[in-house]
């Protein structure tokens, strides 16, 4: 017990928590808006569109996020020279996002797909009936509904997104929770076991409220047919 | 019933075939790290170190490696005879404790510390902590021009907080997973200086084909030594690494190894220090 | 299924329409095109540092020295750490999924603890505690162990779920078949249902073997020798590092890609030996402590015969134990389907209210249908 108490005075275990925190909100909030862009780009009627879509899904879902972390910093910084910020910590910050959004995108855009195909026909037909646009439709008739019926997985993605933001370790990001942690058994390699379930349960509290909130909307919101 | 006892066949049979190749599997794991005893001598090296340790078309090379093979040679021991495996910095010191292997020469300083759980020979090598920039780039010419530039360290190495806590307060730290990661970045222009121990860097700078250079005005002393097992023979054991030691620094074979690593370079070692006189251990 | 889709929100184009789909088709064509040659005129000519395209850096990414030496090893090291861990975690998935399902509670209860740790603690958390862990206790290749644990224990916990949702989907024939003829509700379990549930598991099995393969890259970081590792290490002799992570990234994609396939061929094979639906994806453990989502999205996942209205009943009148919470009580009301009563156990069976009480039972199945 002595160990945890010694361990959270040394260390600011809640800051790094925080980190991921913030990584987890910025990127659930920017791969929202990517995923349902691309969501509409994959049911669109021009085909390149849904093709550019289609890859892109394929591509991040089949790619490992180390790698996709690795190349936003050695090929989107250094190379492409997209940066945020001349400070370094906010710059490899907002890389992670952006490598987080881009990866977790892939993951909402099937997670929303699966919630269109739970709007029946007749919704896009009644749609099409009163004279609505593709645009129109789609944005006030069927995603609407989708986005209800997509509550669970979409809660399983954001879920994910937690458990991944740890890989900003790869992004250089070094106040995150893993790299945290890395340095506490770095320097405390008696109390290694201690650490390992402070940052554990850390992650079971933060996880289980999502949990249980993807479960209690999913079956407030399903649309009851 | 037929149905279910088909099915229960075919799970069976499954259970099987997995259970075959998770031995399968686990023996293969096993079998690279297998304990080979005989006449041979394992040497714990860094595998992906320019310069210093670093596999390639199946053999070794690096300076690490050279003074490994000529101190495996005195002991009496044929290159063939001599088995590398790769020591990463965090496990050094259990890789010794438990036997995986019989000496490790991979960048490891002799420290008080390390003192406390392993014994060492030599030293063979006084590195020192040193920058390495662009070749073009003449900004800096020590760690005290650091303010406001940027700077690339591995993760977990203590080198940069040295330089940010003793030279430059505005340096702005990066850290990567690996020293060739800190090379591309140095390449590309996102960070301005490279920083560890100076050895390292000029492997570094020989394999970058002259586009990067190491400034050579060492401001730490580390001092490399043969890391092997503390037990009741060690003290003998240092004594005949030493004696190694000794014998390649004066056959010139010592300052051979040392300008095959870095060629092209230019880098030449401390002079103060080097070489080093062998006397850790006895 | 593009076609499937596309017919949902937009009619059969007339002439005027098609001819503006073109137009638009074209200029988004374009717009991509030029992104990507911008972005590869930007690695052609960078603003400082080396033109990233030339075949002098590409070069020693390809040769045959850089496959001998380091991407084949690496892969082999990848594909060991998999292969492993896919086994361990079938086999721990089968033993935690089975035990929560059994009718002692506790055994009940210590496996969904279990389950639910391993699902929220990230891997790479458990990957550097195991590694720095069995270094300490100086165990051989503490790296290798370290990632093939922490995949065992997360994905032996997503199979655990998947095993528990195959049990939880069967049609509930099977299990008052088993009763009857004499079997205790363990022995129904074990027998009857469990062996069911693994071939209509096998397709989200084989899908969850690409987030293995795809998380073995995590090993990376605690340095062990991984393809994504031996990449680095080749790009460190040539500086050419954004290359072979480049072949390595195309590496991981062909096997991933492939796998995913085999993913979706599988259903239709595994569907001749089990009552469950399969299903190529784990959507089944969607919500947390909810495995009951899945009839809502496997019924969401139903084609659509002729292109046209929703079906009225469902391809599996399934049901059932997946929520365990009052697995007796609503075993019946789950699953059941208002317009087709003939399919089902009659209404009269059970008195209480129709809908289980909201977010624990889940969803009442009643809505699989139409009202």
């Amino acid at each position: 017990m002595e160990g945890f108490i010694s361990l959270f005075q040394q260390y600011n275990v809640p800051a790094a928590f925080l980190v991921n925190l913030e990584l987890t909100f910025w990127s659930a909030l920017f791969s929202a808006i990517l995923g349902i862009i691309l969501v509409l780009m994959r049911i669109s009627p021009v085909s390149s569109m849904r093709h550019v879509a289609g890859g892109y899904v394929e591509f991040f879902k089949n790619m490992p996020l180390t790698i996709i972390m690795v190349f936003m910093v050695l090929g989107a910084f250094a190379q492409l020279k997209l940066s945020f910020s001349d400070n370094f910590q906010t710059n490899f910050f907002w890389l992670a996002v952006v490598g987080l959004s881009l990866y977790t995108a892939a993951f909402v855009c099937e997670s929303l797909r699966s919630g269109i195909n739970t709007v029946p026909l007749g919704q896009a037909e009644a749609a099409r009936a009163m004279g609505l646009s593709f645009m129109q439709s789609a944005t006030l008739i069927i995603m609407p509904q989708a986005l209800r019926g997509s509550v669970a997985p979409l809660g399983n993605t954001l879920i994910a997104l937690l458990k991944n933001s740890t890989v900003a370790a790869a992004a250089s990001v070094a106040t995150e929770t893993s790299s945290l942690m890395s340095e506490m058994i770095e320097f405390r390699p008696d109390v290694i076991i201690q650490i390992f379930l402070i940052f554990a349960f850390g992650y079971v509290i933060l996880i289980i409220p999502i949990g249980l909130l993807t479960t209690f909307l999913s079956n407030k919101l399903a649309v009851r047919r | 019933m037929t149905q279910r006892t088909t099915m229960r066949r075919w799970l069976r049979k499954g259970l099987a075939a997995l259970c075959a190749l998770a031995c399968a599997a686990g023996v293969a794991a096993c079998g690279s790290g297998g304990s080979d005893d005989g006449d041979v001598i394992k040497v714990g090296i860094k595998f992906d170190q320019p310069g210093l340790g670093f596999k390639k078309s199946g053999t070794y090379e690096g300076f690490d490696v050279d003074v490994a093979r000529y101190i495996a040679n005195q002991l009496g021991y044929t290159d063939s005879q001599i088995v590398f495996k790769e020591a990463p910095s965090k496990q050094r010191e259990a890789m010794l404790q438990n036997g995986d292997v019989d000496m490790i020469l991979a960048t490891y300083s002799i420290t008080d510390e390390r003192k406390k759980a392993v014994d060492f020979a030599g030293p063979y090598f006084v590195a020192g902590q040193d920058l390495m920039v662009r070749a073009n780039d003449d900004s800096i010419k020590g760690p005290q021009d650091l303010n406001g530039k940027r700077l690339c360290s591995v993760t977990g190495s203590t080198s940069a907080k040295v330089v940010k806590d003793r030279f430059a307060k505005e340096v702005q730290l990066m850290e990567q997973p690996g020293y060739a990661e800190c090379a591309t970045a140095l390449l590309s222009g996102i960070v301005d200086a490279v920083t560890t121990d100076d050895i390292i860097l000029a492997g570094l700078a020989s394999a970058s084909r002259g586009k990067l250079k190491v400034v050579g005005k060492p401001f730490t002393e580390e001092y490399y030594g043969v890391g092997i097992k503390k037990d009741a023979g060690s003290k003998e054991f240092a004594t005949k690494i030493n004696a190694a030691i000794e014998e390649m620094e004066k056959t010139g074979e010592w300052e051979r190894a040392i300008e095959n690593a870095t060629e092209g370079t230019g880098y030449r070692p401390n002079p103060k220090y080097n070489p080093p006189k062998p006397d850790e251990g006895e | 299924m593009a076609a499937n889709e596309s017919a949902l929100l937009f009619d059969q184009p007339g002439p005027r329409m098609q001819k503006r789909i073109r137009i638009i088709n074209w200029a988004a064509a374009i717009v991509f095109i030029a992104i990507a040659v911008l972005i590869l005129l930007r690695l052609h000519n960078p603003p400082d540092g080396e033109n990233q395209l030339s075949w002098e850096l590409w070069k020693p990414a390809l040769d045959g020295e850089a496959w001998a030496d380091f991407y084949l090893p690496g892969l082999w090291a990848t594909l060991r750490a998999t292969f492993l861990a896919v086994i361990g975690a079938v086999a721990f998935g089968l033993l935690f999924g089975v035990g929560r399902l059994i009718p002692n509670a506790l055994v009940r209860g210590v496996c969904g603890v279990v389950i639910e740790f391993c699902r929220a603690v990230p891997v790479l958390i458990m990957m550097i505690f195991f590694w720095r862990w069995f270094a300490f206790m100086d165990m051989p290749s503490p790296a290798y162990w370290s990632v093939v644990i922490s995949l065992v224990l997360y994905n032996g916990s997503v199979v655990a779920e998947l095993v528990r949702s195959g049990v939880g989907n069967l049609p509930n024939g099977q299990h008052e078949a088993a009763v009857a003829l004499g079997l205790t509700r363990t022995q129904s379990l074990l027998s009857v249902e469990v062996p069911q549930a693994i071939y209509a598991m096998m397709p989200a099995a084989v899908t969850q073997l690409v987030v293995v393969l795809k998380d073995t890259a995590l090993g990376s970081i605690i340095m062990y020798t991984d393809l994504l590792q031996e990449s680095r290490r080749l790009g460190s002799m040539y500086f050419n590092i954004l290359q072979t992570l480049v072949v390595a990234g195309v590496i991981y994609f062909i096997l991933c890609w492939l796998l995913s396939r085999l993913a979706e061929w599988l259903p239709v094979r595994m569907q001749q030996r089990t009552m469950a639906p399969t299903e190529a994806e784990p959507v089944a453990p969607i919500a947390i402590l909810d495995p009951s989502n899945v009839n809502q999205i496997a019924v969401a996942r139903e084609e659509r015969p002729l292109g046209g209205s929703q079906r009225l009943y469902h391809v599996h009148h399934r049901g059932t134990n997946a929520s365990i919470h009052n697995w007796r009580r609503t075993r019946y009301t789950q699953g059941y389907d208002e317009t087709q009563p003939q399919s089902q156990v009659s209404k009269e069976g059970h008195q209480h209210h129709h809908r289980p009480h909201p977010g624990r039972g889940g969803r009442p199945k009643s809505d699989d249908g139409r009202s």
